[in-house]
């Protein structure tokens, strides 16, 4: 008895807006480290300048104690190989997932958080996040290290990934940064910085934000600021109407919009994965064999076994084996982390021609997850462990199935009944969607050894730096750049606020409501948006479509974008993220229109280019806004390691703050 | 039964948030929290949040974890997703699935914590 339509059916008034609204009223707010966006890189951003002695102030759109897409779990932790059982190091680590990403990956982040990811996973446990097998439920297991009781998921032997219980993980944050004097403002969107400055003197120092509720508009003065916005979202796909998107729905790109609009130096933007949209099904709650659910046995519908085979194709003869190396190889980089593992660094899996072996008939869908078939404790160690603690997983997989009365004892998981090319990969709750249907792919700010961006005092962490990463990369970066912000921060002048930046960013930002023309609803705006992008800017893109696209692009800013309305303050919201999302679009349109090749690495199809990975585009195309268009520039791989930059990764990172031995967790 | 009244189709999903007013207090601890602002707060007092936008809700499921009334709220996964959980039983053979009319007794064992 409480969907709105039952409640008007009562014979109820339409009730009024439940908070006090006053769209434009000022509220000025200063600090030394801003933090835009308290999900896990900035919570964790937040805690590390706030121990390096700064005041500090997390801006979270969302609520901080649930907040951001790793705020509903996590249950294992990549990249830790600083920790005691590791077998690799961080510049193996580093080196190894450099490689893999064809090179276009980012040195600096991959290097900071192969090097304290652990130590981030300690600070979490200080918070109170169980990440030992205290209570010896797994002890004897082979994944379980009996002196530390760590458990290790992925590669046993290695030991770089671990199993841990975090379905609590946000709140403990959240207690953790109260408990440091960090001061949280919840609910209040950031639009734009304030700046300073031109070309390379610009600095950031400050930003401006409309609250979520109340529509009163916020101007905070900052020394720094840590960029903390993770990847944007609903830029292809949107529908609120059968949603399942795997990332939270309310990143949208208001960070890097504000960002592209300061002048922040992006790269890796052509880059955009398949999505298959409406079309997935609830993540981890199918049967599959993928991430989280990582060696779990699959079988046809005559219980036949799909064989899980190594690198070489080689069929494997025991479930143990699904957790080992191949015979010769150094170490698996396991799931999770959105880096394609080349051949030396493979992860055991499901026969790759599983497709081809379903179309012949000689397995029969459905298939089935079958859990029985595996040791009790690594059973347990997938459902009871991972699945009862992963991001999104406790609730909506966990307790939802098992109070429907499933037991992973005695029952299979049905794996939906799709295409057979689907089952090429062992994600099946991915499912297939259309070419024309992407998502964001590991595009982000370019940032050097402190993790700065271009722009003097704009810092940035976890998913809006550019490259691949995951929940614990998100909570190294953010430690390391709260650091660099705060010695920024604690040297750095204050700067006069530009009341002229603030006059032009109220006319924008309130200008949903007094639309110009008919109004629009930000829904329709969003999914209208959404089809620019399907069509000009899908998996196949040409120079005439791109361009086609930006065109489309700037002629909805003047029509109707012009005319979205907002009715309340969370229309505001919604319309004003739509705005942002066009600074989005244009940005990616443009570092798409500048690659001039195709790349399997980046996922990216030019289909007037298309030569893949042709020698002379190995290489990152940076790009920022200029005053007509796109500023583009070429940056080489390694640009970390030339220049100014020490030429090892280990010394980079000590020279700009990085910790060794004792120092790494205080 | 109240008149018919006037009103635009019902949003889908139509309700992946149901509240059980018997054990809900109207506390609202889960309106501060939910990161999408689906839960608005009972104009009466006392009353179950009204889910005024179910299309926006992200099935985290964080409500029911913050919510310290237990059996409060049920997080319902829409139709279009429940038809696609389905189990079978080994020993018997049986097909179960989500939102089924006769679903087997409850599996009573907790997650890791």
């Amino acid at each position: 008895m409480s969907t709105w339509h039952e409640y008007l059916n009562e014979g109820n008034p339409v009730p009024l807006w439940p908070y006090p609204v006053n769209y434009g009223r000022e509220n000025r707010l200063s600090t030394d480290v801003l933090i835009f966006g308290g999900g896990i890189a900035g919570s964790h951003a937040a805690i590390g300048a706030r121990k390096a002695g700064a005041r500090v102030l997390v801006v979270e759109k969302e609520a901080t104690k649930w907040s951001g897409n790793g705020g509903a779990g996590v249950d294992h932790w990549l990249s830790a190989c600083t920790n005691p059982c590791s077998k690799i190091t961080p510049e193996e680590y580093t080196k190894r997932v450099l490689i893999d990403c064809g090179g276009y990956d980012c040195g600096p982040l991959r290097y900071i958080s192969s090097r304290e990811s652990w130590e981030a996973l300690l600070d979490c446990e200080s918070m109170g996040v169980k990440i030992r097998d205290t209570d010896e439920e797994f002890k004897g297991a082979a994944f379980r290290d009996e002196e530390t009781g760590l458990l290790f998921a992925y590669d046993y032997e290695n030991r770089c990934e671990i199993r841990v219980w975090g379905h609590n993980i946000k709140p403990s944050l959240y207690k953790g940064m109260r408990k440091l004097g960090v001061e949280i403002l919840d609910r209040v969107m950031i639009t734009a910085f304030l700046v300073e400055g031109e070309g390379a003197s610009r600095r950031v120092c400050g930003a401006m934000g409309i609250h979520t509720r109340t529509g009163e508009f916020y101007i905070i003065e900052a020394k720094a600021v840590v960029l903390a916005t993770g990847l944007p979202g609903r830029i292809w796909n949107f529908s609120t109407e059968y949603r399942s998107t795997f990332r939270d729905p309310n990143c949208t790109g208001e960070g890097v919009s504000a960002a592209w609009r300061a002048g922040a130096e992006f790269t890796r933007l052509e880059e955009s994965f398949p999505d298959s949209g409406t079309l997935a099904y609830i993540s981890y709650a199918v049967g599959n064999a993928h991430n989280t659910w990582h060696g779990c046995p699959i079988v046809d519908a005559n219980g036949k076994e799909i064989p899980w085979v190594d690198r070489d194709d080689k069929e494997l003869s025991s479930i143990e084996e699904r957790f080992r190396p191949a015979q010769g190889q150094r170490f698996m980089l396991g799931d999770g982390l959105r880096v394609p593992p080349s051949y030396e660094n493979q992860n055991k899996k499901l026969a790759p021609d599983l497709p081809d072996r379903i179309r012949s008939g000689e397995f029969v869908l459905p298939l089935y997850a079958d859990l029985s078939r595996m040791p009790e404790k690594e059973r347990r160690a997938i459902f009871g462990l991972m699945v009862g603690n992963e991001g999104r997983t406790r609730i909506p997989v966990y307790e939802t199935l098992t109070k429907a009365g499933f037991d992973p004892d005695k029952d299979m998981l049905a794996v939906p009944v799709m295409d057979p090319s689907a089952y090429c990969h062992s994600n099946f709750w991915a499912g297939v969607g259309a070419p024309q249907w992407r998502m964001w792919g590991c595009g982000g700010v370019v940032v050097d050894w402190d993790l700065r961006t271009n722009l003097e005092g704009l810092y940035a962490a976890g998913g809006a730096v550019f490259g691949a990463g995951a929940h614990s990369g998100a909570a190294a970066s953010g430690r390391f750049a709260g650091r660099r912000a705060a010695d920024f921060a604690s040297s750095a002048e204050e700067v006069p606020v530009d009341d002229e930046q603030i006059k032009r960013e109220k006319k924008r930002v309130y200008a949903p409501l007094n639309p110009e023309g008919h109004p629009i609803g930000w829904k329709e705006l969003n999914a209208g948006i959404g089809r620019v992008m399907q069509d000009y800017c899908g998996q196949f893109k040409s120079e005439g479509g791109l361009s086609e696209g930006l065109r489309l692009i700037g002629e909805i800013r003047e029509s109707e974008a012009a005319s979205v309305s907002a009715a309340n303050p969370h229309e505001l919201i919604h319309a004003v993220e739509c705005l942002a999302m066009l600074d989005v679009c244009e940005a990616v349109i443009h570092a798409s229109l500048a690659r001039k090749a195709s790349s399997d690495y980046l996922c990216f199809n030019r289909i007037d280019y298309p030569r893949m990975d042709p020698p002379e585009w190995r290489k990152l195309i940076a790009l920022r806004k200029g005053k007509e268009g796109a500023e583009i520039r070429d940056l080489p791989f390694d640009y970390f390691l030339k220049d100014s930059n020490a030429p090892s990764l280990e010394e980079n990172y000590l020279a700009h703050g990085g910790l060794s031995g004792k120092e790494a967790h205080k | 039964m109240n008149s018919p009244r006037m009103l635009p189709n019902p949003p889908t999903p139509n309700e992946p948030i149901q509240f059980a007013s018997d054990i809900c207090n109207g506390c609202n601890l889960c309106v501060n929290i939910c990161r999408s602002d689906v839960l608005m707060p009972h104009p009466e007092k006392g009353k179950p949040p009204i889910v005024l936008y179910p299309d926006e809700c992200w099935y985290c499921g964080t409500c029911v974890l913050e919510c310290n009334r237990k059996g409060a709220i049920k997080l319902v996964h829409p139709m279009n997703q429940s038809v696609t959980v389905i189990w079978k039983r080994k020993a018997t053979g049986e097909n179960f699935r989500l939102g089924m009319k006769h679903p087997p007794a409850p599996n009573t064992r907790k997650p890791c914590s």
